[in-house]
């Protein structure tokens, strides 16, 4: 029990060693982090074939080149930062394509000769239409399965059809998606999705913002640095979907029924002012190649330029060339944003939209339409924002109580066991460096509650060495040989050990699993502080009172 | 000279004590179960949804003058507090009718009227969480606590036997329901940070709980003829110093964080405060209580007394 093999102890020690060696960039935050940060640039500028240039490899020099020199990430409520959790309303997505559905259907059916028929409608997520000629129900049934096309689902590992088209009473057939397809639909609108804010994200230039998909449905986006979420509420929120449509005419009704194949769409300034318009677009924001921010050269209005791709180009310009003298709107979400009328052919491809545009406004929309539009609508859900002060204000505070916090408690260990207490202080402050150390090699987040952690499990991290100390206190007036007492007083306090820590364990695993944010740090660095403190305190006191007790080879022995 | 907060041997009768405990205990929870019902608990926004705006002033904070400016905005009940300094304030606004967008709306109209009036403001920290997320965050924490109390409960049973299974779980609920009771009493903001406190205060409890159990189940085994109240008083009297010992390191870590860890984590650091003084109380007056009227299994299967208490074995041992 007091003998150590060599190789065990050179573990012991080893693992230790590195714990410290691990820890140490912390010690110099500002400069690891940043020495850090330029080693990842020059790596990622030698993927490519650059080479850094000298202001980089300065910075990169900040910290000896053979050190370790990963740090704590600080999590955005100690270095200021938003926190956005967004969900995309999927929804939307699914009742566009009912509506183009339905489209499909009535063509499909006349195609097919089927005339008798009522009701062809589209609900949220189902498109019907009652056949009353009972007779035809078989071949309206055909013409409308001709609409499916066969998709992979991937976790069936089988090819199925997207659309579920079902006969039902009362010479009812409905359409809907099919469940391969409703997945895909999720799949492909978050994956669209994703991809877009994180452009826009970029665009606006912040740096290393965290984007990610949570859930089914929802996207984490959290950006270090910004005092303020509402721009990037702003920014994300916006669907930007920009369309083209020849416009009928005006009207002050804005709940008319505005006829077949028509749609109104409200103007984005004059209140009750709305255009009756084609239903179907002239070109979509989706052929859009470039959208710039800039001035019109006659009136110094802030306007935004764009170009259309080869085809949008050709859409467009042969729909000017056919509608010359007759306006178009520019819709922008439903709303429009000016309606021009054509005076001639649009030919080149590039065009210019003028509103009531202010500088930024016009920025940003040419942000949003370079970007390209998001397949469906997003909601903010959750908002957590801190500013660089109070993140400062924390670091701080939360540093104070953790040096107190470890001063006490060390001051009161050794007090209470004397060379022991020394034994389990060299512990706890191997323990804590440590915890730094895994934190930062596993890339782990600080957050608030994570400093809490961290000193709570200062706290607890001498209790495995205060139950074998008292252990064998205990042994040592039962009038054990101290060899006979020591050894004893670990092996009994073993099973307490374990119990008591797994159960703590189980508690931070489970608060990892549901919390989420700060209560997942505070996990952490609770999870990591127990495996490191039975560590410690287990090998490394035993180590030490071990080599200890073989030096002095005590007859009595205090404890 | 060793400071020593427990002398070497000690013979209280603690289980001598067990109806006050009970009637103590019993009062305490049935007394947190009534506070919590007339009083309920002062939900944070996490829980209710809603804005929590902090912000800082220049001199000291004219709450007056900012309730009057937040309060004519239209925005329902809005609260507005000193934040631990007198130029920090703490600006909470209900939850508006409509989904999560409307709840966003809520930080700019705030601001603008906040630096129109007070120019120089220094807005801190701003917290939105709508109805459909602060929903899911009560699920979630209740999930997380009965979760965790489950577990506790499946591996005391695995590692012991049922009866001491049911002590500490009964002890863990007694925590739990006494703490949520001193938040309801003090109406101290009840948030997701105070979750995991429970959470804290759940594991923390039961290891106090634990270490006292497997000197029982030692002891048990050891002094097979003993009455089992004997036992239990024996138990607790040998692992006493111990249990004073780690509520002792760990409370003094704790109080450095509630007086300097900031103002954002107090109500954290109360929760845990709070836990292990209770923690501490229960595992000695409840869980050895429920043990002694549950009583336990005598018969052992290993009989070897020397090998008692070692389940796991040392890390040593061939």
């Amino acid at each position: 029990m007091l003998y150590f093999a060599p190789w065990k102890k050179a573990l012991v020690l080893g693992l230790c060693l590195l714990g410290v060696v691990f820890a140490t960039p912390n010690l110099w935050y500002d400069l690891a982090d940043d020495a850090g940060q330029a080693r990842r640039e020059i790596a990622q500028l030698a993927e490519f074939g650059g080479t850094p240039d000298a202001e980089l490899t300065a910075r990169a020099e900040q910290w000896p080149s053979f050190a370790p020199v990963n740090v704590v990430n600080l999590g955005l409520d100690l270095r200021g930062g938003a926190h956005l959790l967004v969900e995309v309303n999927i929804e939307d997505v699914v009742v566009e394509r009912m509506q183009s559905l339905r489209a499909d259907a009535r063509q499909a059916l006349r195609d097919a000769g089927v005339r008798q028929y009522t009701n062809l409608r589209a609900e949220d997520d189902n498109v019907s239409v009652r056949i009353t000629n009972a007779a035809e129900i078989d071949l309206a049934l055909e013409a409308l399965g001709g609409l499916a096309q066969q998709v992979t689902d991937l976790s069936l590992g089988a090819v199925t059809p997207d659309l579920l088209i079902r006969p039902e009473d009362d010479q009812r057939i409905r359409i809907s998606l099919s469940e391969t397809e409703e997945r895909e639909v999720v799949n492909r609108t978050m994956n669209t999705s994703l991809e877009i804010v994180r452009r826009r994200i970029d665009a606006a230039g912040t740096r290393e913002p965290t984007i990610q998909r949570q859930g089914e449905r929802r996207i984490l986006i959290q950006v270090p640095g910004v005092g303020s979420a509402e721009e990037l509420i702003d920014l994300i929120g916006t669907t930007a979907k920009l369309s083209f449509h020849m416009v009928d005419s005006t009207t002050g009704n804005l709940t008319r029924a505005p006829g077949p194949g028509k749609i109104i769409y409200p103007d984005i300034e004059d209140v009750g002012l709305g255009y009756i318009v084609d239903r179907r677009a002239l070109v979509s924001g989706e052929e859009l190649d470039d959208a710039q921010p800039g001035f019109d050269p006659q009136t110094g209005e802030p306007v935004v330029n764009f170009r259309f791709n080869n085809s949008g180009a050709r859409k467009f310009g042969r729909a000017t060339a056919e509608n010359v003298g007759r306006p178009f709107a520019v819709v922008l979400d439903g709303e429009v944003i000016t309606a021009p009328t054509i005076r001639e052919p649009i030919l080149g491809g590039s065009g210019q939209i003028s509103g009531s545009f202010t500088v930024e406004s016009a920025q940003q929309l040419a942000i949003l339409l370079r970007a390209g539009a998001l397949p469906a609508s997003i909601s903010v859900l959750e908002q957590r924002t801190v500013g660089p002060g109070l993140g400062a204000d924390s670091v701080a505070a939360g540093q104070v109580a953790t040096v107190i916090a470890f001063v006490a408690v060390l001051v009161f260990m050794f007090l209470s066991y004397g060379t022991f207490g020394l034994f389990a202080n060299i512990a706890l402050i191997l323990n804590v460096a440590m915890i730094m150390a895994l934190l930062s090699v596993i890339g782990a987040t600080l957050t608030l509650p994570g400093i809490a952690g961290i000193v709570l499990t200062i706290g607890m991290a001498v209790d495995a060495n205060v139950l074998i100390f008292e252990r064998i206190r205990e042994e040592l007036r039962r009038s054990k040989g101290v060899a006979r007492a020591i050894e004893t007083g670990y092996e009994r306090a073993f099973s307490a050990i374990i119990d008591a820590n797994v159960t703590t364990f189980i508690a931070a695993v489970i608060l990892f699993a549901i919390g989420s944010g700060p209560v997942r740090g505070f996990a952490v660095t609770l999870g990591v502080g127990i495996i490191t403190s039975v560590f410690t305190a287990v090998m490394v006191t035993r180590l030490m009172v071990a080599t200890y007790y073989d030096k002095r080879r005590p007859k009595t022995l205090e404890v | 000279m060793r400071l020593k907060l427990v002398k070497s041997e000690t013979n209280f009768d603690f289980l001598g004590l067990r109806k006050l405990a009970a009637i103590v205990s019993a009062a305490l929870v049935i007394g947190s179960i009534a506070i919590f019902a007339i009083m309920g608990l002062n939900f944070g926004i996490d829980f209710r949804g809603g804005t929590t705006i902090e912000a800082r002033t220049q001199g000291p904070a004219d709450l007056a003058v900012i309730r009057s400016v937040t309060s004519g905005l239209g925005l329902g009940d809005v609260s507005v507090q000193e934040f631990g300094r007198p130029d920090d304030v703490l600006i909470q606004v209900e939850e508006q009718p409509g989904d999560g967008d409307a709840q966003m709306e809520v930080v700019t109209i705030v601001r603008v009227a906040l630096e129109e009036a007070l120019p120089g403001i220094e807005i801190r920290r701003v917290e939105v969480v709508g109805p459909k997320v602060s929903g899911e965050l009560i699920q979630a924490g209740v999930m997380a606590i009965l979760l965790a109390v489950g577990a506790v409960l499946i591996y005391i049973w695995l590692r012991f036997e049922w009866q001491f299974s049911l002590g500490a779980v009964a002890a863990l609920v007694h925590d739990v329901i006494i703490t949520i009771g001193v938040f309801s009493l003090v109406q101290l903001e009840f948030n997701l940070s105070i979750i995991a406190a429970l959470l804290t205060i759940v594991g923390y409890s039961l290891n106090d709980t634990v270490v006292v159990f497997d000197r029982v189940r030692e002891n048990l085994r050891r002094f097979k003829q003993k009455p089992l109240i004997e036992v239990l008083n024996l138990s607790i009297n040998e692992t006493l110093s111990r249990t004073v010992m780690t509520s002792v390191t760990t409370l003094i870590a704790l109080l450095s964080l509630y007086f300097l860890g900031g103002e954002v984590i107090r109500g954290f650091t109360f929760g845990m405060i709070l836990g292990v003084i209770v923690g501490t109380y229960s595992s000695i007056f409840v869980a050895s209580v429920i043990l002694l009227w549950l009583g336990v299994k005598r018969d052992w299967s290993k009989p070897d007394p020397e090998a008692a208490g070692v389940q796991f074995g040392s890390p040593d041992a061939p």
